[in-house]
């Protein structure tokens, strides 16, 4: 910066360039007073907190824009009424997903130990038990939902947007694909649980019958998100790599999957953290125990969100001359932080594998 | 190894609308041909149906014959695949692979047909396609490096080298010089003249001087009106279509008095 001489400055004024400005930290003045008044008002009043929250709320979307438009004009104080909404909306949005997390830390920490992650419920009672056999449940369901969901989803979509553009087969496929991100989880058990009950008999109970169920729910989600990364590959690589004399399906799967492969392992893995929380086929289908299977094709499987519901629902009673809630509901906290845990570090890795695999995209050096 | 083409009747289309018309021309072998035209004529969808690369486009198509060395291209038993091996193409705008480094993208031709080729062979073929495209200098340094970080013009050049590494024997440029400086435009002119020896080589400019410094024949393609097809106005030498065209309408396109 130079320094001005005055006659510069004047002409600045009079061309409308110079305007007054609120000071630096006026936006946060506003939100300490506003903070104070309420704050001081729900104490005499007797509110509670929340009411003061949303009065400083309040306070702060009129106060703000006002002392802007006494002192700056119209078009910056509805500049800042949009940035203070904005703001506002960001900080409602953070208030039920902080508090949830916050809650699932508080109430489940406690029920963690060495113990609790390595022993099932068999024999369990109120003291004791552990996740162990609902962990390798989920683990084991969910691995062979991938198993089948990934290769299929990828596979339709590949014909979808390689292949169908625009044929009849591909836009019923695509119809019924929209119509099967609809369908609730509990018909997806019911089906996997019809299906196998033609296959095996009634009072069949089977982990992969989970797995099915989890699967019908995962497939439309790997076809749309990896069908969107397909199409963000530019035509005019394929063109490139035809115009090399490569043919269509070496471009596809040397040239264009690779390309998008970032997008696509990412879309896979926000489908497998959708679904491993599915409670209700699971329910249905993989049964309710209280052992370890590590078989999924023989007998109930216990899974965490079953486990959850399961300790919820029958949280069993505390041994005479105890006090405090039933056991089964420490129980349940517990596994819920496992299980939120699970999902977080699936995110987690999805975003660090979309790292690693997107393509230089900008000019890097 | 090089060869002539032979265009009777071409017909371009793309779904309903007719973009070319009724083209007739020979490109010889061993020569540069160069295609000028105002834009939206048709020049990059003509140059396109050379190799069956216009067919890619959904819904468009062609009717009409072009012979390569007397094989007609459209006949249905011909792959279109074995066409493009052998009839190579730089695109108006520069496509490096993303995912590929620069040494790989200029073996890309080789890599994506999962060819084997010896580390020293493959590391002599990128260094000649990259000293043709005049690129070397300036890369070879980093040619580990994604070919998206490279700027524009350099792409192109490293197109045009991903393009010869796979030694195609007529090569089709669309533009390849409308992003580059006058340097790398004059050794891209210096590798068309090399490269004419050997290979048959089309060409589409926007740039008369380029067109009268390297080509040997020069066709004039023009819109008769706004939404009708393009058609071939002249096919001359390029020494006669710059001096005595036969007609008026590329007189006055050359000399500039024309849209
Ligand atoms: N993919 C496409 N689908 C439909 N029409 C197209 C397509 N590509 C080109 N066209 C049309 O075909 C005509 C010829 O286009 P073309 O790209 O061949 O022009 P050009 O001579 O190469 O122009 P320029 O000098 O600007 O590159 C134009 O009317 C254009 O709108
Ligand atoms: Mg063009």
């Amino acid at each position: 910066m130079s320094t001005t001489t005055p006659l510069e400055r004047d002409f600045a004024v009079s061309a409308g360039l110079v305007q007054p400005k609120l000071p630096r930290g006026a936006g946060l003045l506003v939100a300490v007073l506003a903070l104070g008044v309420s704050g001081l008002l729900a104490l005499l009043l007797g509110w509670n907190p929340v009411g003061g929250l949303v009065l400083a709320a309040v306070l702060f979307v009129i106060g703000f824009p006002l002392w802007s438009a006494l002192l700056e004009g119209r078009r910056s104080a509805v500049d800042r009424l949009a940035t203070s909404l904005v703001c506002l909306a960001f900080g409602v949005v953070l208030v039920p997903l902080v508090w949830l997390i916050w809650m699932v830390v508080s109430k489940g920490l406690s029920a963690i130990s060495i113990q609790f992650l390595t022993y099932d419920m068999r024999g369990a009672l109120a003291h004791g038990g552990g996740i162990y056999h609902a962990l390798i449940g989920t683990l084991l369901v969910t691995l062979a939902a991938t198993i089948i969901s990934v290769p299929i989803g990828i596979f339709a979509a590949i014909y979808l947007v390689e292949y169908g553009k625009g044929n009849r087969l591909a836009r019923v496929t695509t119809f019924l694909v929209d119509v099967m991100t609809g369908i609730p989880s509990i018909v997806a058990g019911l089906f996997a649980l019809a299906l196998l009950v033609l296959i095996f008999g009634p009072a069949i109970r089977i982990g992969f019958g989970g797995s099915i169920a989890l699967s019908l729910l995962m497939i439309p989600t790997v076809v749309r998100s990896t069908e969107e990364m397909l199409r963000l590959v530019p035509s005019d690589l394929r063109e490139a790599s035809y115009a090399l004399g490569v043919p269509k399906w070496r471009t596809i799967s040397k040239m264009v999957v690779p390309t998008a492969i970032g997008g696509i392992v990412t879309g896979v893995v926000l489908a497998i953290s959708r679904v491993i929380g599915e409670t209700a086929p699971l329910l249905i289908v993989a049964g309710n125990t209280d052992s370890l299977n590590w078989n999924l094709f023989n007998g109930r499987m216990m899974t965490l969100p079953v486990y959850i519901f399961q300790q919820y629902s029958s949280p069993g009673v505390l041994p005479a001359g105890e006090v405090g809630d039933p056991p089964g509901y420490a129980r349940a906290w517990g596994a819920a932080l496992v299980l939120i845990v699970i999902v977080m570090l699936l995110n987690l890795g999805a975003r660090i594998i979309g790292k690693i695999f997107a393509p230089p995209t900008d000019r890097r050096r | 190894m090089a060869k002539s083409i032979d265009i009777s009747d071409l017909d371009i289309y793309y779904g309903d609308f007719k973009a070319v018309e009724g083209v007739n021309m020979t490109i010889r072998a061993r020569a540069v041909t160069a295609f000028i035209g105002p834009s939206g004529c048709g020049k990059s969808t003509f140059l396109r149906a050379l190799n069956r690369m216009h067919e890619v486009i959904p819904g468009a198509r062609v009717e009409g014959k072009v012979m390569v060395s007397g094989q007609s291209l459209y006949e249905p038993g011909v792959d279109p695949v074995a066409v493009r091996r052998q009839i190579g193409m730089v695109f108006q705008r520069p496509n490096p692979f993303p995912t590929m480094s620069i040494y790989d993208n200029v073996l890309a031709g080789n890599r994506l047909n999962s060819k084997k080729i010896k580390k020293a062979e493959a590391d002599a073929i990128v260094e000649k396609s990259l000293r043709s495209a005049n690129l070397w200098t300036e890369v070879k340094d980093r040619l580990n490096k994604p070919g998206m970080g490279l700027s524009g013009g350099q792409q192109q050049r490293l197109c045009i080298a991903r393009a010869i590494a796979v030694e195609p024997q007529v090569l089709l440029m669309d533009e390849p010089c409308s992003a580059l400086d006058p340097i790398s435009t004059s050794a891209i002119e210096d590798l068309i003249h090399e490269l004419k020896a050997d290979y048959t080589i089309v060409i589409v400019t926007h740039n008369m001087q380029q067109a009268a410094r390297v080509s040997d024949d020069t066709g004039f393609f023009n819109l008769k009106a706004a939404g009708q097809p393009g058609h071939l106005v002249e096919f001359n030498p390029t020494n006669k279509m710059f001096t005595n065209p036969d007609e008026e309408s590329t007189e006055a396109y050359i000399s500039g008095r024309f849209g």
